[in-house]
């Protein structure tokens, strides 16, 4: 009956177009997609320039902190001035002073140049002994003091030499910078060149970053990101044993347990706000109900540890809620068909469907954490943290620092060698999220199941 | 409707399964079934038919309390499985749906292995001690859905990759597994087609004599070849119930005849 209607609604007095000539509606049509097109690809563009001058940025003036010069001598550790008593009694040489060991440094310096000859003219006493890092003599001591029989004996000590010098073969210090600098001389830097035409002088690969802790003002050319590594993993610990339980529980009752009430409805209204909230919120939160209420230690991983638990929740919360909610019902149906009840309808069959989405939403909260610096600021992780935790659990409770801190921490401090630990810190922070991502991508590929 | 089987086929039973008397289910304000009383016998396939949005599926899932998953579905009136009243305050569901077996529409095997799928429930009702039991109620399972020859090979394969056919043997399997009383089949060949359709009612025609089967289904023909009693219902009420072959050819209530003569629906 219908295809009467048909015929008699095609007007036919129109002449037909060709379809080899597109009609002026699709010409416009036709533009208007590639313009967007080309809007889109230019967005494109302009992300992926940002991401490069970025990366660039950060690897150009950060790689320098994997490298470090070092100065390598033969120092005789002479025992008249180390252990007075002779005895090699170690609470009598822990007496000795850096100071003393600095003087050691300065007189084994003084004596490698007087053999090889090496004349730099109008170099000061002072040029020479600022060569060798502040932090070289500590260093030497503490070696000292982990073994007291080398005292009386000559050794090759591999010493750090002061951030100009190290900056002078990174580039960061020339001789006209080196000649306006109160820190450094145009005759330091010559010497600095005899040493290495010697031998005694390279710059190498520097592990030590990342296994030192912080160092001072002074002595940019020791600072390493130990602490900080030590700290944020601490936390990250708090975080994946605390946050991940209690996220996940919340979000399979709220999805597959609670009742559709007024109640809930609020409670999922404010888990939605609480992931919008400032984290320096958190920080002061933090601050008011874990330091002063509760009376937890300052810069404390457990402290930082607990406020970024408190600011992870709803974004694992949520993505897990949606993960859920993307299993399709028919599963719950037949599993409750089968006579399961509803908690193995949903430890059998909904979360197995739900882990992939579930454990995605948990590394990008950890990663999210593992970045976040503003709330830890507040609860005096700060601080200038010089020594190692102890292990955990009793370490949770130590003064620690965290990297996003610690780069922070370095950009506000005069040197610009710090500067260039900074990136380092920023480099090492990166690899860290790109593991976890990457690790999420893995975890989603191998758990994801179609159905 | 003209398919001779009917009249070849008289019931024979007379136990009473499941009785219900004036049941009424809402959802929240609305009221989905009205008043409906109906007895189903043991060993006998039920059809209930109806137009969409008539309540024959929301009737069903009464019977083995799937609506309680539903917050806002609210249930009165009795209904009784071997004399037990199932909406006691003293039932657990869970325990009922092992005696109630339930088909869906859409094959939903669990995204595991075939046997896996089967094994399920005997496995969390503790029905095996150990896997040579198991693997005898896998077996039996599959054989009573028909589906043993085609899948003995692959057992350790994804429920999930066998066809649409196929897939709801297997959960008429995963049903049977259970050893239930009454199988509850909501529109099962809704999603198969004609093949796969008339291989489930075959199998449906075998399941009759160890369980009492409903079936919920749109198509008359369907019906009219697989069940012995039919129920009609139309905007929430039951209209006639009654033997399939009385339903079919002499209908006594005038909305039933135009539903299967096609005026209503």
């Amino acid at each position: 009956m219908s295809d009467a209607t048909i015929s008699a609604g095609a007007p036919a007095s129109q002449p037909r177009a060709s379809l080899l000539v597109p009609d002026a509606r699709t010409r416009k049509r036709n533009a208007a997609e590639a313009r967007f097109r080309a809007y889109g690809l230019g967005a494109i563009i302009i992300s992926l320039l940002a991401l490069v001058v970025l990366l660039f940025t950060i690897f150009g003036g950060g790689i320098g902190a994997f490298r470090q010069t070092y100065l390598t001598i033969p120092v005789t550790l002479d025992a008249a001035q180390l252990d007075k008593s002779g005895n090699r009694d170690p609470e009598e040489i822990k007496k000795v002073l850096t100071l003393a060991y600095g003087k050691i440094l300065d007189q084994s310096l003084q004596a490698v140049i007087a053999q090889n000859g090496i004349a730099i003219e109008g170099i000061a006493d002072k040029d020479v002994s600022n060569l060798i890092s502040k932090e070289a003599s500590a260093q030497l001591r503490a070696q000292v003091l982990a073994d007291p029989e080398l005292i009386g004996q000559t050794i090759q000590a591999r010493v750090l030499v002061n951030g100009r010098v190290d900056g002078f073969y990174k580039g960061r210090v020339t001789m006209e910078s080196a000649a306006r600098d109160s820190n450094t001389s145009p005759a330091q830097l010559q010497l600095a060149e005899a040493l290495k035409d010697k031998g005694m002088l390279a710059t190498k690969w520097n592990w030590s970053f990342l296994t030192n802790p912080d160092a001072s003002d002074q002595r940019p050319e020791a600072a390493g990101v130990g602490v900080a590594i030590l700290g944020s993993l601490y936390m990250m610990l708090v975080v994946l044993f605390l946050a991940v339980p209690i996220g996940t529980a919340a979000a399979i009752y709220l999805e597959e347990f609670a009742p559709k009430n007024r109640l809930t409805d609020i409670i999922e209204v404010n888990i939605s706000n609480l992931a919008a909230v400032p984290s320096i919120v958190f920080g002061i939160l933090g601050l008011a109900a874990f330091i002063n209420f509760a009376h937890l230690p300052q810069s404390a991983p457990i402290v930082g540890g607990l406020v970024l638990v408190l600011m992870t929740l709803p974004r694992i919360i949520i993505p897990a809620r949606a993960a859920l909610k993307s299993v399709p019902p028919s599963i719950r149906d037949a599993a409750l068909g089968v006579g399961a009840s509803k908690m193995q309808s949903v430890f059998h069959h909904v979360l197995p469907l739900a882990t992939p989405g579930i454990l995605t939403g948990v590394i990008l909260g950890l990663a999210q954490a593992l970045g976040e610096t503003a709330p830890l600021l507040l609860i005096g992780m700060v601080a200038f943290v010089k020594n190692f935790p102890a292990a955990p659990p009793a370490g949770l409770f130590d003064p620690a620092s965290a990297l996003p801190v610690q780069v922070y921490n370095w950009t506000q401090r005069a040197d610009p060698a710090f500067m260039e630990r900074a990136s380092g810190a920023i480099i090492v922070l990166l690899i860290f999220l790109l593991c976890m991502n990457l690790f999420a991508i893995f975890l989603r590929r191998k758990f994801e199941r179609r159905w | 409707m003209n398919d001779m089987r009917i009249l070849e086929r008289a019931v024979q039973q007379t136990d009473i399964k499941i009785s219900a008397r004036k049941v009424q289910v809402y959802y929240g304000e609305k009221q989905a079934i009205k008043d409906v009383d109906v007895d189903i016998l043991d060993k006998t396939v039920t059809a209930f038919i109806g137009p969409s949005g008539c309540g024959k599926s929301t009737f069903l899932r009464c019977l083995n309390r799937m609506n309680d998953t539903i917050d806002s579905s609210r249930v009165e009136g009795k209904i009784t499985l071997d004399g037990e009243d199932i909406y006691d305050k003293r039932v657990d569901p869970v325990q009922l749906r092992a005696r109630i077996g339930m088909v869906f529409q859409k094959p939903n095997p669990f995204p595991k292995s075939i046997y896996e799928n089967v094994a399920y429930g005997p496995r969390i009702h503790g029905l095996a001690r150990n896997r040579a039991e198991l693997d005898e109620i896998v077996e039996k399972s599959l054989r009573g859905a028909a589906l043993w020859n085609e899948v003995k090979d692959r057992l350790n394969e994804p429920g999930t990759g066998l066809s649409g056919g196929q897939q709801q043997r297997l959960c008429i399997a995963r049903a049977v597994a259970t050893q239930p009383e009454v199988l509850l089949m909501d529109e099962p060949c809704s999603a198969l087609d004609p093949i796969a359709t008339s291989q489930v009612e075959d199998l449906i025609d075998q399941l009759r004599s160890e369980y009492s089967v409903v079936i919920v289904t749109h198509s008359m023909q369907q019906a009219a070849r697989v069940s012995q009693k039919t129920a009609f219902f139309h905007l929430g009420n039951l209209v006639e119930y009654g033997d399939t072959d009385d339903i079919f050819t002499r209908p006594r209530d005038p909305r039933t005849e135009s539903y299967i003569s096609g005026r209503i629906g």
